[in-house]
């Protein structure tokens, strides 16, 4: 008999114990995988009546968040021989195996009569014959669903790839509309796969590159609110916004927290100059982090805090550097032939994903901290603004078709620059931010 | 247990694209600059302490080659014409707005296009107009005039628009 932990949504992902097993069911990210693992994942058996749609529902946002990372591929319930009818039944893992699926996913739903769902699951090794780590259950209001879907498909992926997951988590990106020479910009924020879209400003001011807090909670963005571009912090739970930085006769742009989320760096035009500073968010103190004839703009904290990248064009284009947080002397990290923007430091600290323009295409890339190592993930007429998935597996990116009807949309490719996809979204958008894992 | 969704404020979810924005760059007004009509002021382009006549006969933008801040000939030109008429007409301020064309990241524009908008401001003050009538703005590259993906569009979309407007200091 399998053991069932239950856990509350609401842990952290990191009180899950420790993976039961590393057998042959794995899959290494690093080593660039061509071929998918076939996984079966069958209707989730239903315990009552309430629980019939999610029972199918969830099964099918699990199925669609492995089947998106390019690692999975899902066999179809018409090619399978077997049906789960009882989540405590023995498996007869021959069914399985005829079939090629590797994984096997079953799960079981129940609504109470408050309206609180409860799923359970577990993940089953085909070819060993055995459970790969322990059942699991969650438990979340019905409403939910979804975020319950996704928490078991990061257990599925941590479990298969030994690396955290990233389903279960938000976007917030700017929702374009009208023509091109006065497009409408709102902020917005869904799951992110393109569920549960909302808007979080209206359509009266251009707002620009929305960036969550390292909890999740927060976002800063630049408004046009005052005719001028400044940037402003934004409550996600309540939309309560604040501008952050109001000092006549300058412009603010290009904000984004350091990993404590209580310093904002950002860029500060004035008299045609563009620097970086710092702000703290509880004092409002603004220290200078940069001094320079040159643009200094889009900055990026490394994941410990300690150092900051960002473009500048004082080499005579615009090329990646590397300081101290606290600023002084700027190491340059880009070489190669074209202009370099926009770097964001992966959560890993091991890449910097960047927008390279070169020779009229636009280029979303990696390189490793020291600029070595450059790989370009895609090409178009222009990709730009690239954010990580919270385990650094995967870039989202703007990509704008080109011409009088040219739009944005979101789009997202894996590190190693294969899986390209559209992100689901009902209208144009761009700017996407990538959450944090949800808590 | 925490409940797992947060309640989101849905800002005037239904408001209808275009019809919510009063400032002049709503739909159809062509781009920046090129709505001062808005201001209520603009008068005859034969009259010359008119908007209508800075923007259409001394001219109300300059343009700028790929990824440059400094004024061409011709650009000079017509900022000494800026100049003259801003000394003549006293009663007006200037917002400079600078621009850029979709070739560049976002914030790299922006900052593009604060450089453009000074070295306009900054020229006009050395032609003899006082800095506290003037003002700068970057709308990097999110307000295009010309909307297609070539380099005639591109050009006219590498600009500084003077946009004048009753008003003595800004």
């Amino acid at each position: 008999m399998l053991r069932i932990l239950t856990l509350a949504l609401a842990m952290a992902l990191g009180t899950l114990p420790a993976l039961a097993q590393t057998g042959p069911l794995r899959i290494e990210i690093d080593e660039g995988v061509i071929e998918p693992l076939p996984f079966a994942i069958p209707d989730f058996v239903a315990e009552n009546a309430a629980a019939a749609d999610y029972a199918q529902n969830i099964a099918r946002v699990v199925a669609s968040d492995l089947a998106g990372t390019g690692l999975f591929r899902e066999i179809p319930a018409e090619a399978h021989l077997a049906t789960v009818t009882s989540f405590d039944s023995p498996v007869q893992y021959s069914d399985w195996k005829a079939i090629n699926a590797q994984a096997l996913i079953t799960g079981a739903v129940s609504v109470d009569g408050n309206g609180r769902l409860n799923v359970k699951f577990r993940l089953l090794d085909v070819y060993s014959e055995a459970p790969l780590g322990d059942g699991l259950q969650f438990g979340g209001p019905a409403g939910s669903w979804r975020r319950v879907a996704h928490k078991v498909a990061d257990q599925v992926y941590a479990r298969i790839t030994g690396e955290g997951g990233y389903f279960d988590s938000r976007l917030v990106f700017v929702s374009e509309a009208g023509p091109k020479n006065a497009r409408q910009k709102r902020l917005a924020i869904m799951d992110y796969d393109g569920a549960n879209a909302q808007f979080l400003t209206d359509a009266s001011s251009i707002v620009l590159a929305p960036r969550f807090s390292p909890t999740g909670d927060r976002v800063l963005y630049t408004s046009y609110e005052t005719g001028f571009p400044r940037i402003y912090l934004l409550d996600v739970a309540t939309a309560a916004r604040r501008a952050l930085d109001e000092q006549p006769g300058t412009m603010t742009f290009a904000p984004r927290f350091a990993p404590d989320g209580r310093r904002v760096v950002f860029s500060l035009s004035q008299g045609g100059n563009t620097d970086l500073f710092e702000l703290d968010l509880a004092s409002g103190r603004r220290t200078r982090l940069t001094s320079a004839p040159s643009i200094e703009t889009a900055p990026s904290f490394s994941p410990d805090g300690s150092q900051i990248v960002f473009e500048s064009d004082r080499s005579g284009t615009p090329q990646l550097y590397i300081m101290a947080a606290n600023g002084g002397e700027a190491q340059r990290i880009s070489f190669g032939q074209g202009r370099y923007g926009t770097p964001v430091w992966s959560p890993r600290g091991d890449y910097i994903a960047f927008t390279k323009q070169s020779q009229g295409r636009f280029h979303i890339g990696v390189m490793r901290t020291d600029g070595s190592e450059e790989r370009l993930l895609t090409a178009s007429f222009l990709d730009e603004g690239p954010t990580w998935s919270p385990n650094g597996r995967v870039i989202m990116f703007t990509r704008e078709t080109s011409g009088a009807q040219g739009a944005p949309a979101l789009y997202s490719v894996d590190i190693t620059g294969r899986n390209l996809r559209r992100v689901p979204f009902d209208g144009s958008a761009s700017d996407p931010a990538w959450s944090p894992l949800l808590p | 247990m925490t409940p797992i969704s947060k309640t989101l404020l849905v800002v005037a979810a239904l408001a209808v694209a275009g019809c919510s924005n009063p400032d002049r760059f709503g739909a159809g007004s062509g781009g920046a600059g090129a709505g001062a009509g808005a201001y209520g002021m603009d008068g005859s382009a034969s009259d010359p302490r008119s908007v209508a006549y800075f923007n259409q006969t001394v001219g109300d933008r300059v343009l700028f080659e790929v990824d440059q801040s400094s004024l061409t000939a011709t650009a000079r030109a017509t900022l000494e014409a800026q100049a003259r008429w801003m000394i003549d007409n006293t009663e007006y301020s200037a917002t400079i707005e600078g621009h850029a064309d979709e070739q560049g990241t976002r914030e790299y524009n922006l900052a593009l296009g604060a450089r453009r908008a000074n070295a306009v401001q900054e020229y006009l003050v050395s032609r003899g107009v006082s800095p506290n009538r003037l003002r700068t703005v970057s709308y990097g590259k999110e307000r295009p005039i010309e909307i297609c993906s070539e380099e005639s569009c591109y050009a006219q979309n590498r600009r500084a628009v003077t946009v004048v407007a009753a008003g003595a200091g800004v």
